[in-house]
């Protein structure tokens, strides 16, 4: 459960203070698939950096499971991420020199969690997003979707709650936009909570929930 | 996250920029190889003085004809000139109750000719008491005969080489040599002990004092050389010395008294100072390596924005950064730093077939310290590179890659 109340963020740009978050207010149940929509510029990747914890609100109150993030420390921060969110990028993210075993090991790893039961659950992982016979290739062997699934065996590996995905397919070509955005919504109903940030209607229509950002305010609450 | 696999994590990152981290890895390997090396020349001087000295022999007073003086202040109106050390003043010595013997030394040069072929060699007069004080030994043969000093005896002793040059294999002894106009019979041959200050001990050969004084027809001494009873009895030994040599020189104080221990002890010092300064310089290399290592590492970070902000929202802490990067830094200093080893090594080697002669060797010390400074270094210098990942915000981190 998710709950945003009064969130403000401004950033400073050269002499102006621009508004990037404005009095948002968002509850977001367990299990929900939300999409957040709106035109470039409106908020919609600050709202998505606060509610990974990679940001700060300036005012207002962050509530992930009960827990007020604004109270934390960085370290608990990290630890939050680490166990409860998981990150989808755009650019995939994938680290170049690792294999794709290695990118998906990676969150485990920083978990200090054991090498036999690391590769157990990367090989159990990566066999359930199709990508057995590609654990042993490098971020450059693979195709673009084959990229962006590694991406989510790594971003999902923890077994996280939180699924945030920041334009997951803005880099895909249309097919393998649609394998990316199906294996999404297959963990969804897995279970996981499944927030979507994209600017294409036709995606943002698919989700359960819609919210529209504009100018740092919900314009038109789903 | 378990130690081991962020030691295989930053080797990784390492491996990822081959000629980066080659680059680092040679800059640290150099600083170390320049400090072992440098530290085994400072101390291989250090051992080339002291075996040098001691090769003269123990507890060794050198009494020379002539003062030194260290003072200034304008010359004599009279021109003074220093008497002359006699026999009868190493006689003097020798009976004095801390020495335990004085060997006098008369010394020239002359050719020693055996059938065909001449050698021209410094000849020593001395008496049997030169060999215990300079400790000189022999391959073959006897010593020079106890005699009366003033006596002049037609035998000699041939240092290792001399001997082999005029003889070849064949034993020399018992076969007469000239030296100079003279003929005198080898009784022995010494053992080929290499040079001592200059003098090369194989090189020579050594006759009654009294035959060395007729054969160069002169009744003065080169110098006496002398061995207390003791190490203790040193400054005792070279008191006693100088005043008896005052009285029998008529109250002039014309003599230069050298004592081995306190050369000795005063070369130790300033070589071993010596070496320090040499490991120092030595370690302005490492810095440099270090500032180098810096510099390559911050451009490392900042091509890695995009990794440490990933790294930051798979979960990693400041720390974990911090950490990941120092390894790095650390993994460097201690690759570099064992190829430095390697590196010092060969150097030694090839440094040591080009001067045999000279004692070579990295004191003990100069290792582990060359390591424990690159280590150190590699740490000091990553801190800044480390520390500017560990405090990179994620989000701007991550937008930096697009």
């Amino acid at each position: 459960m998710i709950r945003l109340q009064g969130i403000e963020r401004d950033f400073q740009v050269g002499r102006e203070r621009v508004r990037a978050l404005h009095d948002l207010d968002l509850e977001i149940p367990d299990g929900d698939y939300l999409a957040v929509m709106g035109p470039s510029g409106s908020g919609k990747s600050t709202l998505l950096n606060l509610l990974g914890l990679l940001d700060r609100p300036d005012r207002g109150r962050y509530l992930l499971d009960d827990i007020d993030t604004g109270a934390l420390s960085e370290e608990a921060r990290a630890r939050l991420r680490r166990e409860r969110i998981g990150f989808v990028f755009q650019s995939f993210h994938l680290i170049p020199r690792l294999t794709a075993a290695g990118n998906v090991e990676l969150p485990l790893i920083l978990a200090g969690m054991a090498p036999v039961r690391r590769r157990q659950r990367v090989a159990e992982t990566l066999a359930s997003l199709g990508l057995a016979d590609r654990a042993g290739h490098r971020p450059d062997q693979l195709s673009g979707g084959q990229r962006q699934r590694v991406a989510i065996a790594r971003a999902v590996i923890m077994r996280p709650r939180l699924l945030l995905a920041d334009e997951p397919t803005g880099n895909l070509d249309r097919h393998a936009g649609h394998e990316v955005i199906r294996l999404l919504e297959d963990l969804n109903r897995g279970g996981i909570t499944l927030i979507l940030v994209t600017h294409d209607p036709e995606l943002g229509a698919r989700a359960g929930r819609r919210i529209q950002l504009l100018d740092g305010a919900l314009a038109a609450p789903g | 996250m378990r130690p081991a696999d962020a030691l295989a994590f930053a080797a990784t990152a390492l491996r990822g920029t081959p000629l980066r981290t080659a680059l680092m890895l040679l800059a640290m390997a150099i600083g170390v190889a320049a400090i072992i090396l440098l530290t085994a020349l400072g101390e291989g001087a250090r051992r080339y003085v002291v075996g040098q000295f001691s090769r003269l022999g123990s507890h060794l007073i050198i009494v020379l004809p002539g003062r030194n003086e260290t003072q200034g202040g304008p010359p004599p109106l009279l021109a003074e000139t220093p008497r002359d050390l006699t026999l009868d003043d190493a006689l003097a010595l020798a009976r004095l109750p801390a020495v335990q013997r004085a060997a006098p030394v008369s010394l020239g040069s002359a050719p020693v000719a055996h059938g065909g072929r001449v050698r021209e060699v410094t000849v020593i007069g001395s008496t049997p008491a030169i060999f215990p004080v300079r400790h000189l030994k022999l391959a073959r043969g006897r010593p020079l005969p106890t005699i009366p000093p003033d006596r002049e005896a037609p035998m000699a002793v041939l240092g290792g080489h001399l001997a082999h040059e005029l003889f070849g294999p064949r034993s020399a002894l018992g076969e007469w040599v000239r030296i100079g106009d003279r003929r005198f019979r080898v009784i022995g041959v010494l053992t080929d002990q290499g040079e001592a200050l200059g003098l090369d001990l194989g090189d020579m050969a050594l006759i009654p004092v009294a035959s060395a004084q007729a054969l160069f027809d002169t009744r003065s001494l080169f110098r006496i050389l002398i061995q207390a009873r003791s190490r203790s009895a040193i400054p005792a030994a070279e008191a006693a010395i100088r005043a008896t040599l005052r009285t029998r020189h008529e109250g002039e104080d014309d003599v230069t008294i050298v004592t081995q221990d306190a050369l000795l002890g005063t070369f130790d010092r300033i070589l071993r100072a010596l070496t320090y300064g040499v490991a120092g310089i030595g370690a302005v290399s490492l810095a440099v390596a270090g500032i180098l290592v810096m510099n390559i590492m911050l451009v490392s970070v900042s091509r890695r924005i995009a990794e440490i902000g990933l790294l930051k929202a798979l979960g990693a802490t400041r720390r974990q950064v911090l950490v990941l990067f120092l390894l790095e830094a650390a993994l460097l200093a201690t690759g570099g730093g064992i190829a430095g080893l390697v590196l010092a090594r060969l150097g030694l080697w090839v440094l040591q077939r080009l001067l045999p002669a000279f004692p070579l060797a990295a004191p003990p010390w100069a290792a582990p310290a060359a390591l424990a400074m690159a280590l150190g270094a590699g740490l000091l210098f990553g801190l800044l590179p480390a520390r500017r990942a560990a405090d990179l915000d994620p989000v701007q981190a991550l937008e930096g890659a697009h």
